[in-house]
């Protein structure tokens, strides 16, 4: 029984880069942007929180250097796939390629870096009771954070007029600005937002989850929080939900490796990215279903001229 | 103030001029570097642009590069026009090599030559069966491709290590993940003694005009630009698209994989976890530097071949990461997806008196 409250605490962890990271592609998704980019931004952010936490040795300002960095990245991607109209899909893959490859590059001197051990957070009281409070009570303080993103961005969506305007922006942004609301400065504020989230969620990977920085140390996690959200059928309890379930792969796939089982390690090692094909192979299949769902404007270029 | 005007018609001098500024704008971005680095620019261009092309054995390293990006990016460029959007051509590389890798363990030095052209056809399935998943999947279950053909990279990497760490590991290799040495028959013949280019070069040469002429010469091809440009046409003039979405996996994924089988065959000799370097990656950027044409294709991967050549003599002569390399390809992408903004629209001068467009 311990080993399952182990496992879930772990995978609380595992999960909540991805939820981060997810949550805020949920946010620019809903507006009607789809961002490829969301594995090179969270390793430029991984990269730019690492070293930040390095040479301050906060991590608060690392969290903040790495969102930083990811809003950046987005407002740059956000600025050409909004303004300049080119092709989403191509965009986001550059930003992927280049991200890879600028993280790789300015990340050379920090390979053999180590940071400080860090102290886990507790919540006082809470953490004493038997099994559950070690499982769910003992976590760095992102992880509280992930949970209460969500709480934040479900009421910001369905229970706010900012929000409202948001999703409207996502579903026809041709109403939207027929009723005079910004579109592409309000779409611009929605992908930078989930850049800055996909950053913090890369930082707390580098500076708290592993920490050190490896190139390509992201290794696919900015796809799968992509496929979380088709996943989530964009709704943000759901990408929380779906965020600890992969966790919880990605930890099993560890714990089988601790205990010896005689499978190949690299059996085990797939076992997330198989997991992805297999939950968005389920999810798509009722087509009506995805359809409903999705945000109609997503992936398409908007013009106020037309 | 700038602003952007819609043109009547998509420049014709702009589709051919973009790649250009691109390019400029990547080398100055490039120059910028090298000073800030502290490193002598010209020096840094040289070994870019000059020292791949100055030797009969610089050019036939540059070759080995040309053909894989050659190959993949034709593929690439074919399914990008039908708007499928298979991004994991590295998954398939990586197959290919294993298809081809499987047979040429299979080879003794007594082998006929001809099983060269089994390792080739076998890496060519292969590639055709990753690719072909990634059609099944969207076709049967509607699951994107994107993600799906991606994820199958992660999936193919770790079925290459589990092989080389396993079943087909060298028993006399000090338990390096590497398969033996292949078979000198597997290897495929070189074009000239004493370099390394092969009749890889021929292979890619060849697919070139094949892949011209089915694109823009028979209805297949038309069928499948037409269901990448208009979808509805498409349909409504009876064409499948379901059809298009198999051609364009199958044929992508399968100059994928011949492309790693020649790898196999050729630079490589056998299995290691080293075989994947981002050559499908790297094709992405080509397909769309060539203009998703395969004579635009076969100069952005030179063009492409010289910068990753160039980012190796950075490391080796100037101390610089090898990773310099994907930073200027990444940029030259961004660049490019920027300029073309321009094909569609002009950029006008705008009073600021008047309210911005918004």
């Amino acid at each position: 029984m311990d080993a399952v409250f182990l496992l879930l605490g772990a995978s609380i962890d595992a999960g909540t880069a991805l939820a981060l990271a997810s949550l805020g592609l949920l946010l620019n998704e809903r507006a009607g942007v789809l961002n490829l980019g969301a594995e090179g931004i969270m390793l430029v952010a991984a990269i730019a929180g690492f070293a930040t936490a390095f040479h301050t040795g906060s991590d608060v300002v690392a969290f903040f250097a790495g969102a930083l960095a990811g809003a950046a990245l987005a407002a740059a991607f956000g600025v050409l796939v909004i303004w300049l109209h080119t092709n989403q899909y191509a965009t986001g893959l550059a930003l992927s390629l280049f991200g890879a490859g600028f993280s790789a590059f300015v990340g050379i001197d920090y390979t053999q870096v180590k940071l400080s051990e860090r102290t886990p957070f507790t919540l006082p009281g809470l953490q004493d009771i038997p099994a559950l409070g070690p499982a769910l009570f003992r976590h760095h303080y992102l992880v509280y954070l992930a949970v209460a993103l969500a709480a934040a961005v479900s009421w910001f969506l369905f229970r706010t007029r900012a929000g409202l305007v948001l999703r409207a922006i996502g579903e026809s942004p041709e109403s939207a600005h027929a009723l005079g609301y910004p579109v592409r400065r309000i779409r611009l504020a929605a992908v930078a937002t989930g850049g800055a989230l996909s950053g913090l969620a890369g930082a707390f990977i580098s500076v708290v989850y592993t920490p050190l920085w490896v190139e390509g140390m992201i290794a696919g996690k900015g796809w799968i929080a992509l496929a979380l959200t088709t996943f989530a059928t964009w709704r943000p309890w759901r990408v929380l939900l779906g965020a600890y379930l992969f966790g919880g792969v990605t930890m099993l796939q560890l714990h089988l490796q601790g205990e010896g089982v005689a499978l190949p390690i690299q059996l085990l090692t797939l076992l997330p990215y198989l997991a992805t094909i297999v939950v968005l192979v389920l999810i798509s299949r009722d087509q009506k279903w995805i359809v409903v769902n999705m945000p109609a404007s997503l992936g398409k270029p908007f013009s106020p001229r037309t | 103030m700038l602003d952007l005007e819609p043109r009547a018609e998509p420049s014709r001098a702009m589709t051919l001029l973009s790649p250009v500024f691109a390019l400029i704008f990547t080398l100055l971005v490039c120059v910028s570097m090298f000073l800030w680095l502290g490193k002598d620019p010209w020096q840094g261009l040289e070994l870019f642009f000059v020292e791949p092309l100055s030797s009969p054995r610089a050019l036939a390293e540059l070759s080995l590069k040309v053909v894989p990006l050659l190959l993949i990016g034709l593929g690439l460029a074919l399914s990008f026009r039908t708007n499928v959007w298979n991004i994991g051509a590295e998954g398939q590389f990586i197959l290919g090599a294993i298809g081809a890798g499987g047979v040429a363990l299979l080879a003794s030095e007594r082998t006929s030559a001809w099983v060269v052209l089994a390792l080739l056809l076998a890496g060519t399935a292969a590639g055709m069966l990753w690719g072909g998943l990634v059609a099944w999947c969207r076709d049967r279950f509607n699951a994107n491709e994107i993600l799906v053909s991606l994820m199958l990279v992660y999936i193919a990497e770790q079925l290459l290590s589990y092989l080389v760490h396993g079943p087909w590991k060298d028993p006399q290799g000090f338990n390096f993940p590497q398969t033996i040495t292949f078979a000198t028959p597997t290897e495929i013949p070189r074009l000239f003694t004493g370099s390394r280019a092969n009749a890889g070069m021929l292979v890619a040469a060849l697919a070139v005009p094949l892949v011209w002429l089915y694109l823009f010469r028979t209805h297949g091809g038309f069928r499948l630009q037409l269901s990448g440009l208009a979808p509805h046409a498409a349909r409504y003039a009876g064409f499948s698209a379901r059809r298009s979405l198999w051609t364009a996996c199958l044929i992508s994924g399968g100059l994928a994989g011949l492309a790693g089988a020649l790898e196999v065959s050729g630079p490589l000799g056998q299995l290691t976890t080293h075989v994947p370097v981002g050559y499908g990656f790297a094709a992405i950027i080509v397909a769309f530097v060539g203009r998703l044409h395969p004579a635009g294709v076969v100069a952005a991967s030179v063009l492409m071949s010289l910068l990753t050549i160039g980012g190796e003599l950075c490391q080796s002569r100037m101390g610089l990461p090898k990773s310099l390399t994907a930073v200027f390809q990444g940029l030259l992408l961004i660049a490019l997806l920027a300029c073309d903004t321009l094909i569609h629209n002009r950029l006008k001068l705008v009073r600021t008196a008047r309210a911005p467009a918004r």
